[in-house]
């Protein structure tokens, strides 16, 4: 086992015995990792007696978890219908504009990862944007441009 | 000189206009003038064209601020803010403002009022009451009262929740459980994600109250994974709870057990289908189950499970504090007590505005939204989440009701509200419906999985004019299979935008109205 994956035994140990516990160890793997790497998948589905396949098959079907690292910053623009109604899907593209990187993409320096996201419960403050952990409501394109300016320039 | 006490909300949509960095300010102002002044993170009140909102305590009551930014500081400040000085952001007393003042909070009656993790200003606020009013009586008498009140489900199927309990309550199992569905994916709703935030404990009381009624020691909370701050203050009620006696093996001395744990989702809109989210915290994909069996009987782990939302959940502790009758006495036909309706999109007075069922939604949206930000007119507005139909001007006057709804096609749903103004292309959301649907299905029933994806393919065609005519009567037939064929909503109700939509604007489509759309 790489030294990059030890924190998976730890947490699968720590989960094994939870009903329902996969969903909480995969979400601590990503906390601990930043994404669930392809080792992780034989390590968990050892622990909670699940095929390699099952562990895939949850890994996978959920948007929330990543198999891969992400960018340094990543940007989230929420595209569901009351951000729409308020220019959201404009918001993107000028993200997509002045991040240099397509949305669902991480920009090939490593920067930033451009998301599109259903719903961040700030609709009655639409458009409305994440970077990394920061929300911010009511955006403009010049707030926009402000919001963006330091993100996703050299380290 | 006594400490002023000054408010700042810790809501997520206070934050994200700034409201932590307001409250550092605040303090940093009040430090170089020498004023003593208490912080307290509260709730929203879910005006949220004002937040930050900022309030002051004063002789004569909360004076309010908003929306306060850094640069107003000083001058609010000059202005004596911290004695509720006249200034342009003011906007007096707290509770006169009318907005808040028309509605009628009974959910929502702490919301931005207390600090939502103090459990001495939710005990001083009412809290508890209903907790100890259900521990003196017996379980089915605690159904019957849920039952009474008329209490339906409040994440959108309407279902009476005091029949799910009576259910639940007459199986028989060496387990049960109650589950709180708090996975909030429709755009145009927070009434969850205020509650789960902004007044943890009421959820915690209505659960335990659950658990009592049906004789489930166990509860879980399903929180979507875009609340990271709903999470953190729902674990750390939790914890409080539980040290001071409210949760656990003795709850309130009572001998009797429940425990209570967040669980988090993952980004899947289908887990708020109750059957799919059970799957989810039992560890799987989130795919839907077919139903029957009911999860009332065979629910989480094969056990009986209450299965609510969080408003149906938080809506418990009043009915048990002041009584079936008293929640009964609000609302209107079947539609009994109270909705949180949310106001979104492009919206003047975004915002929570609790009301008994039977107002409209011109009322809502014109005298307490204001209209459109844009200034437009407004053209459509979808009232239900991305599964809820767009309501035309036709029938903005019709009483937001369950059954009026559901007569002329449509859903109040969670009572999400999203407006759209003259420049919407409903052609463009009807395929955004039919994208998400696409994107979201859990891929178990056909028509869902592969209607979807056809579904986009279709309206791209009638949009370019391919074989415009037979395209719409293929949609059409589209939709019926969706709606008649799928396993669940996502499937079942994702036509009802998209029918609306061809219905009420067939010129968006390309489409004469209403020859055409005769077929």
């Amino acid at each position: 086992m790489t030294e990059a994956i030890a924190p998976v035994e730890r947490i699968a140990d720590a989960h094994r015995d939870i009903p329902g516990g996969l969903m909480p160890a995969l979400h601590a793997v990503q906390e601990a990792l930043g994404h669930v790497p392809e080792e992780a998948v034989a390590v968990l589905a050892q622990a909670f007696n699940r095929s390699r396949a099952e562990v895939h098959g949850v890994l996978t079907y959920y948007h929330f978890f990543r198999r891969e690292a992400p960018g340094r910053t990543v940007v989230q623009v929420c595209r569901a219908e009351s951000c729409q109604a308020c220019g959201g899907e404009d918001l993107l593209a000028r993200a997509e504009a002045l991040l240099g990187c397509k949305a669902h993409e991480t920009r090939a320096d490593g920067a930033v990862t451009l998301e599109p996201v259903y719903c961040l419960g700030l609709c009655a403050s639409s458009p409305a944007l994440q970077i990394d952990d920061k929300l911010h409501a009511r955006v403009t394109p010049e707030k926009l441009e402000r919001l963006l300016a330091g993100v996703g320039s050299a380290q | 000189m006594n400490a002023v006490t000054v408010y700042i909300p810790r809501d997520a949509a206070a934050l994200a206009a700034g409201a932590d960095e307001v409250a550092d300010l605040i303090a940093a102002e009040a430090a170089a003038r020498g004023r003593a002044v208490k912080l307290v993170r509260n709730g929203s009140r879910g005006l949220f064209w004002l937040e930050p909102l900022v309030e002051v305590a004063t002789p004569a009551g909360r004076v309010a601020y908003g929306p306060v930014s850094s640069d107003d500081m000083r001058g609010l400040f000059d202005a004596g803010l911290l004695e509720g000085g006249a200034h342009p952001l003011c906007h007096g007393l707290t509770e006169a403002i009318p907005y808040l003042a028309r509605q009628e909070r009974l959910t929502f009656a702490r919301m931005g009022v207390t600090d939502p993790l103090s459990l001495a200003d939710y005990e001083a606020h009412e809290g508890w009451a209903g907790l100890k009013r259900a521990l003196t009586l017996e379980p089915a008498a605690i159904v019957q009262e849920v039952l009474d009140s008329g209490l339906r489900g409040r994440g959108g199927a309407a279902f009476p929740a005091g029949i799910k309990w009576k259910t639940v309550a007459g199986a028989r199992a060496a387990q049960k459980y109650v589950v709180c569905n708090a996975d909030e994916g429709d755009s145009g709703t927070f009434s969850d994600r205020m509650t789960l935030e902004g007044d943890p404990f009421m959820l915690i009381e209505g659960m335990a109250i659950a658990g009592l009624a049906v004789g489930a020691t166990q509860g879980y909370i399903y929180i979507r994974s875009e609340y990271p701050h709903a999470v953190a203050v729902m674990r750390e009620a939790i914890a409080r709870a539980e040290a001071a006696g409210f949760l656990g093996e003795n709850v309130c001395h009572s001998g009797k057990a429940f425990r209570l744990e967040v669980r988090k989702a993952a980004g899947a809109y289908v887990c708020g289908e109750e059957t799919a989210m059970l799957e989810s915290i039992e560890g799987k994909r989130g795919i839907v189950r077919a139903k029957p069996p009911l999860p009332a009987l065979q629910g989480l782990f094969g056990m009986p499970t209450v299965i609510n939302n969080v408003i149906s959940l938080a809506s418990v502790p009043i009915i048990l504090a002041r009584g079936s009758a008293f929640y009964k006495d609000y609302g209107m036909g079947r539609s009994r007590g109270t909705l949180p309706f949310q106001l979104a999109g492009n919206i003047r007075h975004g915002g929570l505005v609790e009301k008994a069922f039977g107002l409209t939604l011109r009322e809502l949206v014109f005298d307490f939204g204001g209209g459109t930000r844009s200034g437009r007119p407004v053209k459509a507005i979808q009232v239900g989440g991305p599964l809820g139909t767009y309501v035309p001007e036709a029938k903005w006057d019709v009483p937001l009701d369950y059954e009026a709804y559901a007569a002329f096609g449509a859903v109040l749903g969670h009572g999400g509200i999203v407006v759209h103004d003259d420049t919407a292309d409903m052609a463009r959301l009807a395929r955004y419906a039919m994208e998400f649907c696409a994107l979201e299905s859990c891929g178990k029933c056909t028509p869902c999985r592969i209607g979807s994806t056809r579904g986009v393919e279709v309206i791209d065609r009638i949009t370019r004019n391919e074989r415009r005519a037979e395209q719409v009567i293929l949609l059409r037939d589209l939709c019926d299979t969706m709606l008649a064929g799928s396993l669940c909503a996502m499937g079942g109700m994702t036509p009802y935008p998209v029918l609306s939509a061809l219905d009420h604007w067939p010129e968006d489509f390309g489409v004469n109205a209403p020859t055409e759309q005769a077929a």
